[in-house]
């Protein structure tokens, strides 16, 4: 054991990524591949080890310094990069609740409606795992790829011709978006001669100036493509409807897809295209925050407009992207700190509203969660609290979760110039959702028509998913001290890119184009094992 | 710390109803009533140092990046509202007990009630503008549970949402307002904040602050314009009206008004909107209150008038004012409080509540009839009870102010007015209910109450008359101490004896009682007067806003999100355009100077065959299938290009990929029309459309240009120089494909077997039946098996599968690796599906595609694996050189194990997809297996 802890802490940053694919692979092989039972053991098994590994990077990277993994041995520029640090972790861990809740849920018997759907949702994990831990843009390619080809599948899952018809959509423009994402990928190779985040970030700083207008069409390419898997206006609207048609536990761990958007907007547009840029410095910011702001009024007014929970939840995630990037935009270390701790609040609640919302379309029946009139539902009182508790999440009305989100942003935003209309954007938003949630609430559980009660009660899974999610809403009041802290700690590191390039290159940057230059002019002289 | 479990101990007391289901009613009535009556005595132990003008504390912290404390006081202000909540809460606790039926839910009463309690102590108590938001934030959240108890009635749930939507509208008003205070002082406390007065009234930012908090205390104390939710909330249980609106969650407004008064008051902004709202409100309420036929209704506008004439009593702004204010919360709370109870046991004893029904009620319950009556006539302002103190001082404040400028003769006219209302709706209340005939139509004949409903009331009662006759002792020591805290020691002489002499007020007083009984015996004229004018309902009228903005947002949603994918790739490929534009704009020139390769006339042909080639795909889509033969060109002559740009591996798998690609969409073609139907709209799109499509194909095309017409200074020199050196190979793609890169390849077939699960499970839903003709009619030919195809694939087959293994072991050092030859040995087994059918290489050929694609993942994620044993970082490759006798040299390599993975993979994937789609209309269609 003591010869194996420092292997272990040495290899953890790659675990998250080995662990959910290993999983994902055995349960394809006999006699696993037939047996149910060992299949969603094994899923849990894998997630809850996933949380564990979350917590201990999360503990390892308290320092602040970042964890590097060389893989294959290659230093980086030349190989790819695992590079975590606290907000890798900290989103880690979020998709690992996430996940855990999600399973739960389709544990309780929707994962039988089609194949391979507990090794597709490891491989799922693997993709997201991925795209947090990557410190090479290609890399983060790729793991867009694996999870968008693992959404793929999963969003088909339970035949459903509206399904498959909303997952046409989301394909098409997707498929879309990665090219053009490989079409970013190449203009900023061949203008910074590097895919490695931290070298990029180098190279920008000391860009020939001709070069600016190429990188910035690279940069500007990516930002499309970050904003599409993100869903801001006008890339957004494959998601209400694909998040709604999808199965309750597939829609709810989607609910981490459009954050993946998020931080890789945060990670790139801080380390790469940061303050420190020269000309290029903090060029999302000009697109970011007016069409963030349209996103959140459109998302609000969306919601209003929904016929069913599960579209309004969906509108409602529309909304904490435009509010999140919105504050992103503002490139302030305060205001990310907030909105760090809404987007845990968000990720988590409006994934747990999918939950529920199936629920209560079950108890329903033929209503199913239509906004109308319904029969009563088996369990009014267990899922009526549910209710309560996310829609007052969600709303933003304490004393659960999303106050302490939007009040952190509010106050963040306080002081800023010529940054107004944040806050009446932000404050009608509420009203608006307050208004369309109890609209929700009081005709999904309190108009009843004439048919008699529903006998059709929730499992003891389909609960226990519902609350791993939901519980969160209380959990973030009260441990809300100690989370702002850790995110005020993430801003921080994060808006300060010099140190992750300087624990990349510990010898200099100088010594990085000596390294180079020694290379192109003597090919035999680095042969050393 | 006592002041903390005052605070928290009715929140506590939120579960003991819940834990008491069990029991009988009694046992939870008293059991609920433990927690705010043990926080009541706690608080008068705590009185005799509060009422010395001292200040209790107590923080603890919660928050501190968001400056947010759980911190709670104890001023003179505060021991006046506590007083108020905890003790009017004890009396409807008793109360509600004989007024709910068996069927109503008595712990869910009571919970919400408890948890409206500690909020309301919150928002009294708060030493914080956070935690005072939070706790005004749940009093609307629980007052909506409770009006919208019986939630059965459409007009209970309605009324409540509309509670709860103006509240909480105004709460987020405050929000604003707070935090903007927050943003000014530097601080949320209150302590500090109070001391801030002049830094806040001279702030720039003032205004709009006033404003805001103006906003939330307004919505809360139901202050014109937002005055319409409170009648409408009246659907609520009639102890839930008693506690709610008379003594606390609307007088929650007027107490944020008073809390902030030392900080906010005194400018020209507070006076005018402050007054202007307060003397709306206080006509309006008592106008309208006459003209109600439910009792309930006579109230509600009667509170909204009393609330009005406090807030109009705060705009005045002078330090007695204040003290009157003050003064009219207790009296209002304490008779408005009783008489809602009345009101309540009237509705349970006769089963209605319609003035014009009920009447002569006084020989029925002769008891109850007496206290409604002197709370009435408190609430009229006679002599001798609560009321008229408080509405004297009122009278006289009136005439020392000057808000109106020169029209400030016209506030005390109002208030008398308005005074003449008051007496004319008490008078009603009185003659209505309890004299003026017989009951008309009841359900059940009235009579008087169980002993201990009336006990509540009794008690209100008894309060009115012993601080209308003994004001100076029952009222003067926490009145003090009140007008202390909010007046920061200023605070006036004033007298509260019942006889002042005759002056003006009492001439004022006067008037309004002749004017009130006058207007009572001659209110036909006025019913008549006002019956001309439609009734406005407030709660339709609300609705119909909300349905209006429903159905705006409804069309406004529509015209944006049509469903349409065209649509949306449309804005995707606008937002491309433009961020693309935009940049490049700046690109000055656009050619960076390299010097450009001479055009040979083979490259010229093979670029023309290309464009010509990809134009006629575009040209002729409607014919699916040609336009796949274009397509199919297009492939051919970019693997070409490949070739003649030095790059043999690119070539060789754009070549192979091209012809799996082109087979598995013709047989997805198959089962598709021949033809793309004609579109509507294409005509009109058609310009649009290739428009950008131009403009996009420009932009991408200049970027290309610009980047390879610059000096290319790249990490790849790297590559070149290691890739023999540590990767253990010739070939550089390969080594960056199974080694330096590794981590990308492994992901790449990963997705790749995705793919294929994915295809899987799209297919094995999907019922398709194979068309027997083509898209002109010709049938397909009913002769399955050719048999010179079949013989020469049968022959194909190894040939391929040695050409596989050739590429593969090759690849290394020379162009090739796993990945070719894997598309290789697909294509020589599709083949085999083409030439003999599934069923005949069914049994021939027992492939489980899904496990292949697993054991080649698995192969390449060990392979990955084993450098962890040696303390290597995953995917660290390891080669070396042996020297067998005959073969010779012979390199071993991690990576080829690698790429033996990605064989697998590419093998697996691409003949899960292509094979299923192939057996779709055959019975070994895909389908699904249940698991056990």
């Amino acid at each position: 054991m003591s010869v194996a802890w420092p292997l272990f802490h040495a290899h953890l940053p790659i675990l998250p990524i080995l662990l959910p694919l290993l999983a994902g692979l055995l349960m394809l092989f006999p006699p696993l591949s037939k047996a149910l039972t060992a299949q969603r053991l094994l899923g849990l098994a894998s997630i809850l080890l996933q949380g564990l590994l979350a917590v201990l990077l999360l503990l390892q990277t308290a320092d602040g310094q970042l964890r590097l993994y060389a893989l294959g041995q290659w230093p980086a520029p030349f190989g790819i990069m695992l590079m975590v640090d606290q907000l890798g972790a900290l989103m880690l861990l979020l998709t690992a609740v996430l996940a855990l809740g999600a399973l739960l849920y389709a544990c309780a018997g929707s994962d039988v409606q089609g194949s391979f759907f507990h090794p597709l949702f490891q491989l799922q994990l693997l993709g997201i795992n991925g795209a947090f831990l990557t410190g090479d843009l290609f890399n983060l390619f790729v793991f867009f790829e694996v999870l968008l080809m693992a959404s793929y599948s999963l969003l088909m899952h339970g035949e459903n011709r509206q399904r498959t018809r909303a997952a046409l959509h989301y394909v098409i423009l997707n498929l879309v978006g990665s090219s053009i994402f490989l079409i970013a990928l190449g203009t900023l190779y061949g203008t910074l001669g590097t895919l490695n985040m931290a070298d990029m970030a180098v190279q920008v700083k000391h860009l020939d100036p001709t070069l600016v207008p190429l990188v910035k069409a690279g940069a500007l390419m990516l930002l499309i493509v970050f904003a599409l898997k993100a869903a801001m206006l006008p890339l957004h609207f494959w998601l209400a409807r694909t998040y709604a048609e999808a199965s309750p536990a597939v829609a709810a761990l989607f609910c981490i897809m459009t954050k993946v958007g998020i931080y890789a907007i945060l990670r790139v547009y801080s380390l790469i295209f940061g303050d420190q840029a020269g000309p290029l410095a903090d060029l999302a910011a000009v697109w970011l925050w007016p069409l963030a702001l349209l996103t959140l009024i459109i998302g609000a007014i969306s919601a209003l407009t929904s016929s069913s929970l599960r579209k309004l939840n969906a509108n409602l995630i529309i909304v904490s992207v435009g509010t999140l990037l919105a504050v992103v935009a503002l490139n302030d270390r305060q205001a990310t700190a907030a909105a760090l701790v809404y987007l845990i609040h968000s990720t988590l609640i409006t994934a747990g509203v999918f939950l529920l919302a199936a629920m209560i379309a079950e108890q329903r029946g033929r209503s199913a969660d239509h906004l109308v009139a319904g029969r009563p539902m088996a369990q009014p009182l267990l899922l009526g609290v549910g209710f309560v508790v996310a829609a007052l999440a969600l709303i933003g009305m304490p004393p659960f979760s999303g106050f302490i989100g939007k009040l952190m942003m509010l106050q963040a935003t306080a002081g800023l110039e010529g940054k107004v209309w944040l806050w009446p954007c932000l404050l009608l938003s509420s009203l608006i959702i307050l208004v369309a949630m109890s609209r929700a609430g009081t005709t999904l559980f309190w108009r009843i028509n004439g048919e008699h009660r529903s006998t059709s009660k929730s499992g003891v899974l389909q609960l226990a998913g519902v609350s791993v999610l939901l519980l969160a809403a209380p959990l973030i009041t009260f441990f809300a001290a100690d989370l702002s802290q850790l995110t005020s700690q993430i801003s921080e590191q994060l808006y300060q890119p010099q140190r992750y390039i300087d624990q990349v290159f510990p010898m200099g940057e100088k010594q990085l184009d000596a390294a180079a230059e020694q290379l192109t002019s003597s090919p035999a002289a680095g042969a050393t094992p | 710390m006592i002041l903390l479990w005052i605070a928290l101990l009715p929140l506590f007391g939120v579960l003991v109803p819940l834990l008491c289901s069990q029991r009988s009613r009694l046992f939870t009535t008293w059991a609920t009533a433990a927690a705010p009556a043990i926080a009541l005595g706690l608080t008068l132990s705590q009185a005799g140092t509060v009422l010395q003008h001292q200040t209790l504390r107590y923080t603890l912290s919660w928050l501190p990046s968001l400056q947010l404390d759980y911190a709670l006081r104890l001023d003179g202000l505060a021991l006046l509202f506590v007083c108020l909540v905890l003790g009017i809460g004890l009396l409807v606790i008793l109360y509600a007990s004989y007024y709910l039926s068996e069927q109503d839910s008595m712990p869910r009463f009571y919970a919400c009630f408890m948890l409206f309690m500690a909020a309301m102590l919150g928002v009294v108590m708060a030493n914080n503008l956070i935690l005072l938001w939070i706790s005004w934030e749940i009093t609307s959240i629980s007052s909506f549970l409770l009006i919208s108890y019986w939630w059965q009635k459409s007009e209970a749930r309605k009324g409540a949402r509309m509670a709860l939507t103006v509240t909480a509208a105004g709460g987020l008003a405050l929000l604003a307002g707070l935090l903007l205070i927050g943003h000014m002082v530097g601080s949320y406390s209150l302590d500090v904040v109070l001391q801030h007065g002049d830094l806040i009234r001279n702030h720039p930012l003032y205004t709009l602050t006033l404003c805001l908090i103006l906003l939330g205390a307004f919505t809360k104390s139901a202050q014109f314009p937002f005055h319409f939710w409170l009648p409408h909330a009246m659907s609520a249980p009639t102890p839930v009206s008693a506690y709610l609106h008379s003594a606390t969650m609307v007088k929650a407004g007027i107490f944020l008004l008073v809390r902030l008064y030392p900080v906010l008051a005194g400018t020209d902004q507070w006076y005018s909107i402050v007054s202007l709202a307060g003397m709306c409100t206080l006509l309006l309420g008592a106008y309208f209150a006459l003209f109600q036929h439910d009792l309930k209704g006579l109230l509600a506008y009667s509170t909204l008038s009393h609330l009005g004439l406090i807030v109009l009593l705060l705009s005045i702004g002078s330090p007695a004012s204040t003290v009157a204010a003050l003064f009219h919360i207790i009296n209002h709370a304490i008779f408005k409080a009783s008489l809602f109870m009345a009101a309540g046991i009237i509705d349970h004893e006769t089963g209605s509540r319609d003035m014009r029904r009920l009447n002569g009620l006084w020989k029925y319950m002769p008891y109850t009839a007496t206290l409604a009556m002197v709370a009435a006539l408190s609430m009229a302002g006679v002599p001798l009870l609560n009321g008229f103190l408080s509405k004297e001082m009122f009278f006289a404040e009136t005439l020392n102010q000057s808000i109106l400028g020169s029209l400030s003769w016209l506030v005390p006219v109002l208030a008398t007015l308005a005074g003449v209302f008051s007496v004319a709706y008490s008078l009603r209340f009185i003659h209505d209910v309890f004299f003026n005939g017989e009951p008309i139509g009841l359900s059940k004949t009235p009579h008087e109450p169980p002993r201990y409903m009336k006990l509540p009331v009794e008690i209100l009662v008894g309060l009115c008359l012993l601080v209308g006759i003994f004001p100076e002792f029952m009222v003067q020591p926490i009145l003090d101490a009140a007008s202390a805290a909010v007046l920061q020691d200023q605070v006036p002489s004033y007298s509260l004896a019942i006889w002042h002499g005759f002056n003006f007020p009492l001439l004022m007083s006067l008037v309004a009682m002749a004017g009130g009984v006058l207007v009572y015996t001659q209110r036909r004229h006025l019913f008549r007067f006002q019956h001309q004018f439609e009734a406005v309902d407030a709660k339709r009228e609300f609705e119909r806003l909300i349905q209006l903005s429903v159905r705006r947002a409804n069309v406004f949603s529509r015209w944006l999100e049509n469903d349409s994918l065209q649509r949306y790739l449309l804005l995707m490929l606008l937002a491309l355009l433009v961020l693309l534009g935009s940049s490049l704009r700046e690109l000055h020139p656009l050619s960076g100077g390299r010097s450009l390769l001479p055009l040979d006339p083979v490259t010229l042909c093979a670029g023309l065959v290309l464009i010509l080639s990809a134009i006629a795909t575009v040209v002729v889509n409607r014919q699916r299938m040609l336009s796949l033969l274009f397509l199919s060109v297009t492939g051919l002559m970019v693997s070409l290009l490949f070739a003649r740009f030095a790059a043999p591996d690119l070539a060789l798998t754009q070549l192979v990929v091209e012809v799996v690609s082109i087979i598995l969409l013709m047989l997805a073609l198959f089962f598709l029309p021949y033809k793309t139907p004609r579109n509507a709209a294409a005509p009109r799109n058609l310009l649009r459309d290739s428009a950008i499509a131009l403009v996009l194909g420009a932009l991408v095309g200049s970027l290309c240009f610009a980047l390879l017409s610059r000096p290319f200074d790249s990490i790849s020199s790297f590559f070149m120089a290691k890739s023999k050196t540590d990767g253990g190979g010739n070939n550089v793609v390969n080594v960056i494909l199974v080694d330096f890169r590794g981590f990308d390849t492994l992901g790449e077939i990963t997705v790749l077997g995705i793919a294929a699960l994915g295809i899987f499970r799209l297919l094995e839903h999907l019922r398709l039946f194979k068309p027997s003709a083509d898209g002109e009619g010709r049938l397909w030919a009913r002769q399955r098996d050719s048999v010179i195809l079949n013989v020469i694939a049968q022959g194909i087959l190894p040939l391929a599968l040695l050409v596989s293994v050739y590429i593969f072991l090759r690849g290394h050092n020379n162009p090739g690796g796993g990945f070719i030859a894997g598309l290789i040995t697909s294509v020589g087994i599709i083949l085999q599906y083409i030439a003999h059918g599934v069923s005949w290489l069914k049994p021939r050929m027992r492939l489980n595609y899904a496990l292949m694609i697993a054991s080649g993942v698995t192969i390449a994620c060990l392979t990955g694996l084993g450098s962890l044993w040696w303390d290597r970082p995953f995917l660290t490759s390891w080669f070396d050189h042996f020297h067998l006798p005959l073969i010779g040299d012979v390199e071993l390599a991690s990576a080829m194990a690698f790429d033996l993975g990605v064989y697998l993979t590419v093998v697996g994937a691409t003949l899960m997809m292509l094979a299923n789609l192939g057996k779709l209309t055959t019975a070994h269609r895909p389908q699904y297996e249940e698991m056990q």
